[in-house]
């Protein structure tokens, strides 16, 4: 697996506005945002000759070929998982150009996420013929599922609200420098978090994403094609994608420390040749506050049940923080492009352009969703 | 009466301009401003120039057919058959296609590059569907 | 008066049918491999620990625990405008660690439901073909 390591890079990027209400549909904000990022890497439409979406993504990647007029397709696919799929979209890119297939691979992720409904009902982590044992009892969302594990994790190691506060203190702050974000402009102190309306004990609105309408997408390439193009490449250390062993499926249990997080993390850190220690910034999956705190548990960057301690210290909060953590704002707080949004901030970390700029930022991760079939990304620049 | 009793269209951001013709009988297809090329269904960007300047333009109606089929299955109780289901290409722009259904017109009478022309039916008090006929 | 009405309810699914049936007859029946005897819910075809395709369902004493639980105080969905707070529990039944689903209390105050709180099944009819299996506090 290390002979991947430092082999591809991503060479563009691009992405829309972020807002509550584009009035633009899911196809109009993809090609945007793909569009921008071809453009980025000094490509021509041409050029591109592998895609890859993810479900679900209303927008498939053969709409996008159409529209911009590619003809000559080696390779395209659609991850699945939502923002559980979304890093593992640049593995699959890798794979198509290493099989011979493609040489410059768009992946992107679209979303229409606040001007309408997300899918009604949608499960989390539950196949759509197990919904009658969630929905009758009201089940409906994905925060049900993060409240029920929250409360474990708080009775286990006495976690707290507060410490989940932190997170989304520490995201806000970060948000606030960036003028794409949708809160940017909008201050958040732990007390506003505490005061904050109660969704699903212990889960306050600001312990949940904000939905956005936005898209984001970035171009790979072989680190030989890099050389040729027109950024300076950032590369792909390590890719990798992880599931965890549920035995039962629904809840995840957080004091289990053998999950998908922590299967993802031994893959990353054993393809990259690194420690924890070596990263220099962060972009977790920010769907729940909580999530975040047990995905910083099960990657290493502290011991099980260390999460509330370690997020209150300061360690995550650009500048001052040791290892800042979602520094554009996150889904938390800049919108949810699922995940996306996070390879685009640490590409920029790592190009040093950033709102929040990590003074000689070298190392970034990007970490999926926690508590589903997962992904993640080490990059280097 | 409407030919098909299918639900009726839903319109979505690009397409809304396309049923707002519909309304005014009018047959209007998406025509890139830089290149003058015209696309339906109707996207965001030029599939030839990719540019993101286009325009609503009000066409003629008329084209040939240039494929068919005439479905003998019913795919769900209620559906009446035989329909057919036609591919017109419109006389503005080879390769212009659009799908419809050809009424007032036995299956026998259906051939490719047979001429037609556009013709509106106000199906509810929101949908006007757009279907075609034998032109003259 | 059902403790929620209104809501989506289980369909028909082969994999399935038999738990429903069982919630109809106020049992609890759970998936159960006939080869090394784990317990396994959500019912599935295969024994997760053994890969035995040998099951049977197994009527479980409807005893367990609240192994967590949130009050949902906001309409997470159109279905729940106007029934919300309401509760929601995941129950550890006492057969098998680890061996869960999810359900509501009946008859507790949101500030009495507490992790390891013991519980019992109850079974509410919400139609004629579909009764919800449902927990109360053990006496």
């Amino acid at each position: 697996m290390a002979t991947m390591r430092d082999k591809y890079a991503i060479v563009g990027i691009g992405h829309t506005d972020y807002s509550l209400s584009s009035g633009r549909s899911e196809l109009d904000l993809a090609l945007e945002a793909i569009m921008a990022a071809i453009e980025d890497a000094g490509l021509g439409f041409n050029d591109i000759d592998g895609i890859v979406g993810d479900y679900p993504n209303r927008v498939d990647p053969m709409t996008i070929a159409t529209a911009l007029g590619m003809r000559n397709f080696g390779f395209f696919i659609e991850t699945d998982f939502g923002g559980g799929g979304v890093p593992g979209g640049l593995l699959h890119a890798i794979a198509g150009i290493e099989a011979g297939r493609a040489t410059s691979v768009v992946c992107y992720k679209s979303l229409n996420g606040s001007s309408k409904l997300t899918l009604p009902g949608f499960a989390f982590a539950v196949e759509p013929h197990e919904h009658g044992f969630t929905r009758p009892f009201g089940l409906l969302a994905p925060v049900a599922y993060a409240a029920l594990s929250a409360r474990r994790h708080m009775h286990q190691y006495g976690t707290t609200s507060r410490q989940f506060g932190a997170i989304a203190v520490a995201c806000r702050k970060h948000a606030n420098r960036n003028p794409n974000a949708i809160m940017y402009g909008e201050p958040m102190t732990i007390g506003d978090h505490q005061n904050s309306k109660m969704i699903a004990d212990p889960l306050r609105l600001f312990d949940c994403y904000v939905e956005a309408d936005g898209a984001a997408a970035c171009v790979v390439a072989s680190a030989e094609r890099a050389k040729n193009l027109k950024q300076q490449p950032v590369y792909i250390m390590a890719t990798a994608q992880a599931c965890g062993p549920y035995l039962s499926r629904g809840t995840k249990d957080p004091t289990i420390e053998e999950n998908e997080t922590s299967y993802l993390a031994q893959q990353l850190f054993s393809m990259s040749g690194l420690v924890p220690s070596d990263l220099d910034v962060l972009q977790i999956y920010d769907d729940f506050t909580p999530f975040v705190l047990m995905a910083i548990e099960d990657l290493g960057f502290c011991s099980k049940g260390e999460g509330g301690p370690f997020v209150e210290s300061g360690t995550i909060e650009w500048p001052d923080g040791k290892l800042p953590l979602n520094t554009s704002g996150g889904n938390l707080s800049e919108g949810c492009i699922e995940g996306f949004n996070h390879i685009v901030e640490a590409v920029k970390q790592l190009r040093g352009a950033s709102t929040a700029q990590v003074k000689d930022a070298e190392i970034a991760m990007v970490c999926g969703a926690n508590g589903v079939a997962t992904s993640g990304l080490i990059l280097r620049r | 009466m409407p030919y098909l009793p299918m639900p009726p269209p839903v319109p979505y951001v690009e397409s809304y301009g396309f049923w707002e013709g519909c309304k005014r009988h009018e047959l209007i297809i998406q025509r890139c401003k830089d290149c003058g090329t015209y696309r339906h269904p109707p996207i965001p960007v030029c599939p030839v120039c990719q540019s993101w300047n286009q325009h609503w333009h009000k066409v003629s109606g008329r084209g040939t057919v240039e494929a068919f089929t005439i479905v003998t299955r019913a795919l769900f109780p209620g559906m009446l058959v035989p329909y057919n289901v036609v591919r017109v290409e419109l006389e503005e722009q080879k390769g212009l296609l659009i799908l419809g259904n050809l009424i007032d017109c036995h299956p026998d009478e259906i051939s490719i590059d047979i001429p037609v022309e556009v013709t509106f039916e106000d199906v509810s008090p929101e949908t006007t569907m757009f279907y075609f006929r034998k032109a003259a | 008066m059902p403790y929620l009405t209104g809501l989506p309810l289980p369909e028909s699914h082969v994999d399935y049918n038999e738990f429903w049936q069982g919630c109809r007859m106020n049992e609890l029946p759970v998936q159960k491999c006939k080869d090394c005897g784990w317990y396994r819910h959500y019912p599935r075809p295969l024994c997760p620990k053994c890969y035995s395709w040998n099951a049977e369902w197994s009527k479980v004493s409807g005893k367990g625990m609240v192994w967590s639980w949130t009050i949902i105080t906001h309409p997470i969905h159109p279905a729940v405008v106007d029934k919300v707070p309401y509760n929601l529990v995941e129950i550890e039944l006492s057969e098998q660690e680890g061996l869960r689903l999810i359900s509501n209390l009946i008859d507790c105050r949101p500030e009495e439901i507490h992790i390891g709180m013991p519980v019992e099944v109850v079974f509410e009819e919400v139609t004629p073909e579909i009764t919800l299996p449902r927990f109360k506090r053990t006496s």
